[in-house]
């Protein structure tokens, strides 16, 4: 480690720099550097005390959680950021979220190859909450979209699109644009839409309409019905999963015919 | 919902509680009953439900009411559901919230969860028909209750008061705490500020020492914008041991893992004092600095993975190559399939192939499939 410019003159060029700040009045940087070092200390005890008392509460309430994250925003405080942070190590925040990162990764790779990397929040939650099983924390959404927001730190693609009142979980860097998203909002309500329908609804032109549709089609977020009455249906398989298809006991397996 | 009467909620002689689940809405038949979130308590004799916010108001029905019940799947925006059905209600019935309702059915909504240990609880008390053998005396008696209850009730109550309290210390002891941090926050800046003034002398060992706080506090660093990232020595040391780590994983993968991929790993690995992604992202950046053996790689699409140094990219590119003319033409499945690589990554090197001018593509609502480029 070096000190720049030494020698004697540097020295006494440093130290009358340093007596005319400190005529001003002007604190310098490295001391209030040292300054800060003490004050973290103080805090690092606050803290361990808010943790002895409270821990508990973090790890039960979610409530709390969500108070607790917004006001360390308010503040211009990560607490997510590294788990080496004082609020990780203490708080035992960290812990939480990251596994939740781990599990939400999880989940979505292994229903990619069904609905393309696309999952809704009522659908994603439900799952993670299936995996950890009965006598785990519990996980609200608001806790489920903190973490997705700290996984995006890692690209590939995991984002959130609104859509009827919650929102689907994309986790594959597929492009969806305005014109994308707005027909995933549209195909919501029933899990799928056709051409005529965006048509109707958004007064588009079929070109338009189809362009759209392929796409989704070709990054696997969306299953054509060629055979549906009337007209082709382009199924979401992000949005009806939940609706129609249901976990199959043992029992009713045997019962069906092959 | 005529069929519930008002009560006080307490439990007579010989009622014993059963189960009870907080975050529940009543629905008459299908719609929403004109009352708020509660919670809804099961006991050997009744089925009873209370306002979360108004504890005075508190209903119940005789579990000999219920006909018979099931389970309602969760669905999109919809909450798991125990739909009972009931019995018409007796003529001496005491008053309720509904006077009259054309519905012969409710409906528990579990907003937060809960229904199966409920379900689960109710049917064992519906088979046992406990109530049957230890009758208790209903409303007629008017408000006396067995002495020696009214303790149970009370220990509820008190550790509800006690819950709500420590609540309300939690978030007092919290906004003190966020005040402290806050001063944190200021004095980080001020610092900030001057070193980009240069107003005083810093030294790299105190710059170094300057990012640990920020990342011990979690402030952004305010000079450089990036999360308090690279160069402390925090994420040196934990590059290194991802070089130890990583080595056999990503050997066996074809010397590539997307970053999520490592993430799930080294945090499964660990257990407990986790990796944040950031922390990841910032340990990976080292490597090249670190002269260790791996690499942070960002793809076009801003996948983001680590590969190893040894994997050149015209390694990659060649074999990508020769791959797909060996077999005329391959998707990124296919291709996925005979490497034992991701999709999402066997696809990154298809594209990097096409980039490179190696391959072509064709696209069509079948899929994406890569042909050698003759051109």
């Amino acid at each position: 480690m070096h000190r720049r410019g030494v020698g004697a003159g540097a020295i006494a060029k440093k130290k009358l720099a340093e007596a005319k700040y400190k005529e001003r009045g002007t604190v310098l940087a490295e001391d209030q550097i040292a300054q800060m070092s003490k004050q973290l200390e103080t805090f690092k005890t606050h803290l361990e005390e808010f943790a002895s008392k409270h821990k508990q509460e973090i790890r039960k309430n979610s409530q709390f959680r969500v108070q607790f994250q917004e006001m360390c925003a308010t503040i211009g405080v990560d607490p997510l950021a590294s788990g080496k942070g004082f609020w990780s190590e203490m708080l035992g925040v960290g812990d939480f979220y990251y596994e939740l990162g781990v599990q939400i990764i999880e989940v979505c790779l292994a229903l990619k190859h069904r609905n393309g990397g696309l999952i809704t929040l009522d659908e994603l939650h439900h799952r993670v909450l299936k995996g950890r099983g009965k006598f785990a924390q519990d996980v609200s959404q608001d806790d489920l979209v903190r973490a997705i927001k700290k996984l995006k730190a890692m690209g590939n693609g995991f984002g959130m699109i609104p859509v009827g009142g919650s929102y689907l979980v994309q986790s594959v860097p597929a492009e969806l644009n305005m014109d994308h998203t707005v027909v995933l909002q549209l195909a919501e309500k029933k899990g799928y839409v056709t051409v005529s329908e965006i048509r109707d609804s958004l007064k588009w032109e079929r070109e338009r309409a189809s362009h759209v549709l392929d796409h989704l089609l070709k990054e696997g977020l969306a299953w054509l019905d060629s055979q549906a009455a009337g007209e082709p249906q382009y199924w979401l398989p992000a949005l009806f999963s939940e609706l129609l298809s249901r976990d199959v006991t043992p029992e009713e397996a045997n019962q069906m015919t092959p | 919902m005529d069929r519930f009467v008002w009560t006080n909620g307490l439990l007579e002689m010989n009622e014993t509680l059963v189960i009870q689940q907080r975050g529940v809405r009543l629905y008459d038949g299908e719609e929403k009953a004109k009352l708020d979130v509660g919670v809804v308590l099961l006991s050997t004799h009744r089925l009873l439900w209370r306002d979360q916010k108004n504890h005075e108001c508190c209903i119940c029905i005789p579990l000999s009411q219920i006909i018979f019940f099931e389970e309602q799947a969760a669905g999109i925006g919809k909450s798991a559901k125990i739909v009972i059905h009931l019995h018409p209600a007796p003529e001496n019935k005491e008053p309720g919230p509904y006077q009259h309702s054309k519905y012969s059915y409710i409906e528990l909504s579990f907003k937060e969860h809960g229904q199966i240990e409920f379900y689960r609880r109710l049917t064992e008390e519906m088979t046992q028909k406990r109530w049957e053998n230890t009758p208790v005396s209903q409303t007629s008696h008017g408000r006396t209750r067995a002495v020696g209850i009214v303790g149970i009730e009370r220990k509820l109550e008190e550790k509800r008061k006690e819950t709500d309290k420590n609540i309300s210390e939690a978030f007092e002891d919290l906004s003190k705490l966020m005040e402290k941090a806050k001063e944190m926050v200021e004095l980080s800046k001020s610092i900030a500020n001057k070193i980009k003034d240069k107003q005083g002398d810093i030294t790299e060992d105190e710059t170094i020492r300057f990012k640990s706080y920020l990342l011990s506090m979690g402030i952004a660093n305010p000079v450089t914008r990036e999360t308090h990232g690279s160069g402390t020595q925090y994420h040196i040391q934990l590059a290194k041991q991802l070089g130890d780590m990583l080595q056999a994983p990503l050997e066996e993968r074809g010397g590539m893992m997307a970053l999520t991929e490592v993430y799930c790993l080294v945090n499964r690995a660990r257990g407990m004092e986790l990796l944040s992604p950031e922390d990841l992202v910032n340990a990976c950046k080292m490597f090249e600095s670190l002269k260790l053996p791996l690499r942070l790689r960002v793809f076009d699409s801003g996948v983001m993975v680590v590969q190893l140094q040894s994997h050149s990219e015209e390694e990659m590119i060649a074999s990508a190559l020769d791959n797909v003319s060996d077999k005329g033409s391959l998707t990124a499945e296919e291709f996925a399939k005979l490497l034992g690589l991701s999709v999402l990554l066997a696809k990154e090197r298809l594209l990097l192939a096409e980039k490179m001018g190696h391959l072509c593509r064709d696209d069509s609502v079948e899929g994406l499939r890569f042909y050698p480029n003759l051109f």
